[in-house]
């Protein structure tokens, strides 16, 4: 089963996201930071990360960037939640290592459409 | 598949509001250079548009942007913070509460309020802002033609990203009939191949209707990794796959079905007709689907409003209250085991069990009150900004003190509080606090303080708001109390009884009406208001140095200490709080004075004797008003006797409202189910007293001959 880590400070939009993910049969955990995301992520595996951007603690990008220093995340597709207002987000994310981005406001659909585009 | 997003509704409302009470208080402490509280404000912000966007809040998102982008410049640095910036910001927050409170609640908004801040933000933000704006707005997408060739010449290191080729394949496979073509001309020899590094590159051939944004949108998260080039298919323009394009889009369209067709066979032999065909197939399709998102929309807000509110708990309390019943049942246990087979010689151990047992119940009512217990902090952070808003408004100088903002209270005594602390603040920055100058003059410090504090006392909680303002000047208020006819030109009153005519309906003490205080509803209301809670106001003032209004609440309406008393063959619970002492009436003491007025000399004051089963029309044992029990309460800073049977135990009772289950009856304020379980009333002593009173009057209207003064003074 494909497992995803949900990674947002906002739990009406992480409860959205995974239960979303859950309905389409992927598995998912769930982190309210970058800093508790990357905790999760040094004990488990996992076949996507979705993350937002904008948190406390340690921001998407930083997360990112810090998931790209452990050997298991290396080809682990990376997904950030972002606005559209943040277009220099976009490439700061890149340039962390991500994936590629989801622009908010994005429905269900939307979501489930393009993490196709990295994971099967 | 659907996902039903009006579950996530009420916690992306609750968390809005938390983001909006965050970026107020942030607004109110911002100082130049204070990246984190700014940071933690755009982040806020930022939140409550993604989530509005997301669950189908557009007013909110749209307003919120403006709001979110002025953030972004204080942020980068581009903009310093002015305190002409905050306050519209701040304005703006309260924009956005009142989107979201209409969202949640169906209703309409004022539009204009949210208008002129949208319009003072785009001011501000600038003339950049909206150019950019309206060209994001202005891209038209156009369909270029009927298919691509791409080349695809990813960098070696794509894989790293996370991003896989075959994906981006799979989703132009979507779009349409896609031809894969891989080029192995780079692939170096097998030892030295890096196995983490990609070399293949792609020509790829998609036959598709869909427009050259949607294939750049695919390969958009790895541009800045590829060589990529798209051209379009010019020669794939062929009259017979459009048509039928034409026609399957157009089936949708149940309406226009017919007349579409004609125009399709009609154009058929102009190529040019047939290539501008798409374009207004398409637009037309757009607009048939927008019912369709309207009524998700609509769903999703219905459901939205079955939200009752929700408690946030912490989880010691919960912890502790699964504890208890643990305990609970093990005493259940050892109670029903002892059942099995009992025999006299164990009663001992019944009573013990049974004691624990009450230990058990009573530890488990106050946990489970404790729940819909909160800090008093959620009804006072609503005042930094108000004190900042009345500075501004005034023009005077102050400052806002909290004490004892962990303080519980129970939730529904907390939302009731509200609007009379707000009233009372109001009154302290309007009233009290002096202008800079008059209080350097008067050897004070410029700034006015105004200090809320918060404290438990026995089972109630007592909030004060103090001002180190101009005190109440008592020979201002008693000229005006006579001047509006409150009270006799003679009368004698002392302090307290002259700060009571504050609260007295239609009294107003301030010279010219403000916008601030002084609109008519007055502190009469505060009082009742407080009152209704079962709780009572003190003033307590020095003039030149302030004054203090004391609010004294039980701390949840749920449970009341109670006195129960007989009269008949009821039983009735007075409210303890509401007694002032219990007595045996000493006949030397009573005055009988006009129609059945009865009155009993307690100390200085005169107190109207009530008699319960008068007013109930019950029997009574005791119809004497000599040596008869009488129980003296106070409410409205008016005492009166209740006359009663006989006084039995004190104990606390658990309120049932009577206007929930049957109707609103007058003078009882609920009910209660007793030990025996016999259903007792709650005495409602304000009620009481308003019920004797129109009694009285009808009684002094028909005899019309009594002392109009006495009747005024004792029951004003």
């Amino acid at each position: 089963m494909t497992k995803v880590l949900v990674v947002d400070d906002s739990n009406s939009i992480r409860d959205m996201v995974s239960f979303t993910l859950k309905s389409a049969g992927y598995q998912t955990v769930e982190a309210k930071d970058g800093k508790d995301g990357l905790s999760k992520a040094q004990t488990s595996d996992f076949d996507l990360v979705i993350s937002d951007v904008n948190m406390p603690n340690m921001d998407g990008i930083s997360l990112c960037a810090e998931l790209r220093k452990l050997p298991n995340f290396k080809f682990t597709p990376v997904l950030m939640l972002t606005t559209e207002s943040s277009t220099d987000m976009k490439m700061r994310g890149k340039a962390a290592g991500a994936t590629g981005w989801l622009v908010k406001p994005f429905n269900p659909e939307k979501l489930l459409s393009t993490i196709k585009r990295v994971v099967k | 598949m659907t996902v039903d997003l009006s579950q996530f509704i009420p916690s992306f409302l609750e968390e809005s509001f938390e983001g909006l009470e965050l970026m107020e208080s942030g607004l109110l402490d911002l100082e130049l250079g204070d990246n984190e509280t700014i940071h933690s404000i755009f982040r806020a912000a930022h939140s409550i548009k993604g989530g509005a966007g997301t669950f189908g809040f557009d007013n909110v998102t749209e307003f919120t942007h403006l709001v979110e982008t002025l953030l972004d410049e204080m942020r980068n640095g581009q903009r310093e913070i002015h305190s002409k910036d905050t306050e519209i910001l701040l304005e703006s927050v309260d924009c956005i509460r009142l989107l979201i409170e209409a969202a949640r609640d169906e209703q309409d908004y004022d539009h204009d309020k949210i208008a002129q801040t949208s319009k003072r933000l785009t001011d501000t933000l600038g003339e950049a802002q909206l150019i950019d704006d309206a060209d994001s707005t202005n891209s038209v997408v156009k369909c270029q033609g009927c298919g691509y060739t791409i080349t695809f010449i990813p960098s070696h290191s794509l894989a790293q990203t996370g991003n896989d080729p075959i994906f981006l394949f799979s989703a132009l496979a979507e779009l349409g009939e896609l031809t894969v073509c891989a080029n192995t001309d780079d692939l170096p020899a097998l030892m030295d191949i890096d196995a983490q590094e990609l070399y293949l590159s792609w020509q790829l051939t998609l036959i598709t209707d869909a427009d050259k944004a949607e294939v750049i949108e695919i390969f958009e998260w790895v541009e800045d990794e590829c060589v990529l080039t798209i051209d379009s298919l010019p020669n794939i323009v062929d009259e017979a796959p459009i048509q039928t394009l034409i026609i399957t889009e157009s089936s949708n369209i149940e309406t226009d079905i017919e007349s579409d067709k004609t125009e399709v066979s009609e154009q058929k032999n102009s190529p040019d007709a047939i290539i501008n065909q798409p374009l207004s197939t398409s637009t037309k399709a757009i607009v048939v689907k927008q019912p369709d998102n309207d009524d998700k929309k609509k769903i999703v807000k219905n459901k939205g409003k079955a939200d009752l509110g929700s408690i946030r708990v912490g989880v010691d309390k919960v912890d502790n209250l699964i504890n208890l019943v643990g305990e609970l049942v093990i005493t259940q246990s050892m109670l029903s085991e002892l059942g099995n087979d009992f025999d006299m010689a164990n009663v001992e151990r019944l009573t013990s069990g049974l004691e624990q047992l009450l230990q058990n119940t009573k530890e488990l009512q106050e946990s489970v009150m404790r729940i819909r217990m909160l800090p008093i902090s959620f009804a006072f952070n609503r005042f930094p900004r108000l004190v900042h808003d009345l500075a501004i408004k005034t023009g005077k100088a102050m400052e806002l003190v909290i004490k004892g903002e962990q303080t519980e209270l129970d939730k529904t005594v907390m939302e009731q509080i509200g609007d009379p602390l707000v009233h009372l603040v109001r009154n302290a920055a309007d009233h009290g606090i002096e202008s800079s100058d008059i209080r350097v003059a008067n050897g004070k410090p410029e700034k006015g303080t105004i200090a809320l504090d918060a404290y438990h006392q026995g089972g109630n909680i007592v909030i004060e708001i103090h001002d180190d303002g101009a005190g109440i000047d008592t020979k201002k208020v008693l000229e005006k109390a006579i001047d509006k006819g409150l009270i006799d030109a003679n009368a004698t009153l002392t302090d307290s009884q002259i700060y009571d005519l504050l609260f007295e309906p239609g009294f107003s003490t301030a010279a010219a009406v403000t916008d601030i205080s002084g609109r008519g509803v007055g502190m009469d209301v505060v009082k009742r208001n407080i009152q209704a809670l079962g709780g009572r106001i003190q003033v307590e003032s020095t003039l030149g140095k302030g004054s203090t209004f004391r609010v004294n609440l039980p701390l949840t309406l749920a449970i009341l200490d109670g006195q129960l008393v007989k009269v008949g063959t009821e039983t009735y619970i007075i409210p303890l709080l509401s007694i002032v002492e219990s007595l045996q009436v000493d006949n030397n003491l009573v005055n009988h004075v006009s129609g059945d007025m009865v009155l009993y000399r307690l100390r200085d004051d005169n107190v109207p004797i009530l008699p319960i089963y008068k007013l109930f029309n019950l029997e009574a044992q005791c119809t004497e008003i000599n040596n008869a029990l009488m129980v003296v309460v106070e409410a409205d800073g008016q005492k009166i006797g209740l006359m009663v049977d006989d006084l039995l135990a004190q104990q606390q009772v658990v309120v049932k409202s009577l206007k929930d289950n049957y109707q609103h009856v007058g003078g009882i304020s609920g009910a209660t189910i007793l030990g025996d379980g016999s259903v007792a009333m709650i005495l409602d002593i304000p009620g009481m007293i308003n019920m004797a009173l129109e009694q009285a009057q009808k009684a002094q209207r028909l005899n019309n001959t009594g002392n109009s003064s006495l009747v005024a003074e004792n029951y004003a």
